[in-house]
């Protein structure tokens, strides 16, 4: 078998986008059209679909694509998407992390004297459930964009949000205070799918699995 | 101008187009239940909750709970299995066996609200009782085929797998108590990634480690029974049972796991390439009815009426995933 095997497969748009076009091109996959072409969205005679990361679980899990590829951190944001997830990629690392301005820990001053601290952030279910299990009450702010103006112009006190490089968190003068979890782009599969199209599937993972060892 | 006064979310009324579609499909599959030898029960909506809890401790977060005038807790059921166990103890306690019931009624969940899947759900299925091991189980997947068959759907597949074989393959690889609930967590979960860091975390040596990954990752046809080994005996019993009307229309799925606790062995979900989801599905639940006071063994399997409706439509329209 070669190629995508007859697999539809959800490519994620922004940070990920180049390193699983190069995944894909080790595969045997034609990406030269989506390379060439940033507005089209649809390549179906490649069998892939673009889209932005956070899309990539809704697509899959309605078989809309049979596969898909996006980070632990959507995953773990939209953690009741009944899809498979089948494959580290390794590729795209990056942390969760509550952030706030240097100096005094502003968070740990509100929960002290207000009972309540307030963090913005885009990822409002990790963020609930971080601190349910450490226990403490904080009031999530859920913002669509640039995370690092909130603690800046006092609409939060903190935020969580995801960093590669952290540079953009010093850059707007942020410290990084508790790690939440790692990241890195995993492959997804629909339930349906998985079932009806293994033999597909699993020789898709086979080969992926040896792309990535071989690195 | 009209007004509108909107449903709750996730649920939705049924127009007379759509009503008469669905209730050809209830008809056909109603016409098999007969054929059968099943008998159609109506249980109430509303049940106690400590009724409910008594058959599955996930069945005590139902989505719905209010108070009768005595300040008792009513829930709305969650589906008709443990109504039905609750009948069997109750109603027919000194009853021959076996017992066939069968259903076609409404049963409420909390979900998101999707394309197929709403709060209130219409469900037809049944409930066999007295009959175990693959026998039994053979008999309930024979009657899910021929109610598939008789409602229309044509390109469907039945993923067949064992609820006790992951638990099984834990047991003789020795591994430790601590570790098995994260395990099957992952497994539940539909968590591959998750599942080889855990197994990967208990130092096994190779030959264990490939099999707990292995295993639950095997999909096919009959020749994944034999590469599973002894983990697989339950499945080539229920296979052997196995008429060929549904030999042709199984899928082995050692890894599958359903998210009701009570299942104790070989348990199925029906696929078709028209829906991204699973249609119904069931399994052995040979503890459940001796948690209600009559312990017997039992299988049965329902399937959404509203998934199978879009499945057909979306058949004949020709679409495929």
């Amino acid at each position: 078998m070669s190629g995508l095997n007859g697999l539809t497969i959800a490519v994620p748009r922004g940070a990920l986008m180049e390193e699983t076009l190069d995944l894909l091109d080790r595969l045997g996959v034609g990406t030269g059209e989506v390379r060439a072409n940033d507005r089209k969205l649809l390549f179906e005679d490649a069998g892939l679909v673009t889209m932005r990361p956070s899309d990539v679980p809704t697509y899959v899990e309605a078989g809309a694509a049979d596969i898909g590829i996006t980070g632990k951190d959507v995953l773990a944001e939209q953690s009741e998407r009944a899809v498979y997830e089948l494959l580290d990629l390794r590729f795209g690392p990056c942390v969760m992390v509550v952030a706030t301005t240097a100096g005094d820990d502003r968070l740990a001053e509100a929960l002290r004297r207000l009972g309540v601290m307030r963090v913005a952030t885009k990822y409002p279910r990790i963020a609930a459930r971080h601190f349910e299990r450490t226990g403490r009450q904080a009031e999530i702010v859920e913002v669509k964009g640039s995370v690092e103006l909130a603690p800046l112009t006092g609409l939060a006190e903190g935020i969580v949000d995801l960093t590669a490089t952290g540079s953009t968190l010093r850059e707007n003068g942020l410290v990084v205070r508790e790690e939440i979890l790692a990241s890195t782009a995993r492959l997804i599969a629909n339930p349906v799918a998985h079932k009806l199209k293994a033999a597909e599937l699993d020789d898709l993972v086979a080969r992926m699995r040896e792309a990535i060892a071989r690195g | 101008m009209s007004t509108i006064h909107p449903t709750p979310s996730g649920t939705r009324d049924v127009l007379p187009d759509e009503m008469r579609e669905m209730h050809a499909i209830a008809e056909a599959v109603r016409g098999v239940f007969g054929a059968r030898g099943y008998g159609e029960v109506h249980t109430p909506a509303l049940e106690y909750e400590q009724v409910l809890t008594r058959g599955d401790p996930a069945a005590a977060d139902p989505a719905y709970k209010l108070f009768d005038e005595q300040g008792n807790v009513l829930v709305l059921r969650s589906d008709m299995t443990i109504p039905i166990a609750r009948v069997v103890s109750t109603r027919y306690a000194t009853a021959e066996l076996p017992l066939r019931f069968c259903y076609v009624a409404h049963a409420y969940r909390s979900v998101r609200p999707q394309r197929g899947q709403d709060r209130e759900m219409l469900q037809a299925g049944i409930e066999l009782v007295g009959v175990p091991g693959p026998p039994g189980t053979a008999e309930a997947l024979t009657v899910l085929c021929e109610a598939l068959d008789a409602a229309g759907l044509a390109g469907y597949r039945v993923g067949l797998g064992d609820a006790s074989l992951y638990p099984a393959l834990l047991d003789a690889h020795g591994v430790p108590a601590a570790a098995r609930a994260t395990i099957l967590h992952e497994l539940q979960t539909r968590d591959f990634v998750g599942l080889e860091r855990e197994v990967a975390g208990l130092r096994l040596g190779a030959a264990a480690t490939a099999a707990l990954l292995g295993v639950p990752q095997l999909r096919g046809g009959a020749e994944v029974l034999d590469a599973a080994g002894p983990a697989a005996e339950g499945l080539r019993a229920v296979y052997a049972a196995l008429p060929e009307a549904v030999t042709t229309r199984v899928i082995f799925d050692l890894g599958l796991a359903r998210s009701l606790a009570y299942y104790t062995g070989a348990v199925y979900e029906v696929y078709d390439a028209a829906l991204g989801a699973p249609l119904g599905g069931g399994g052995r639940y040979d503890d459940l009815l001796g948690r209600f006071g009559r312990d017997l063994p039992a299988a049965g399997w329902a399937l959404n009426v509203e998934r199978l409706h879009i499945a057909i439509v979306g058949e004949r329209r020709g679409e495929a995933l």
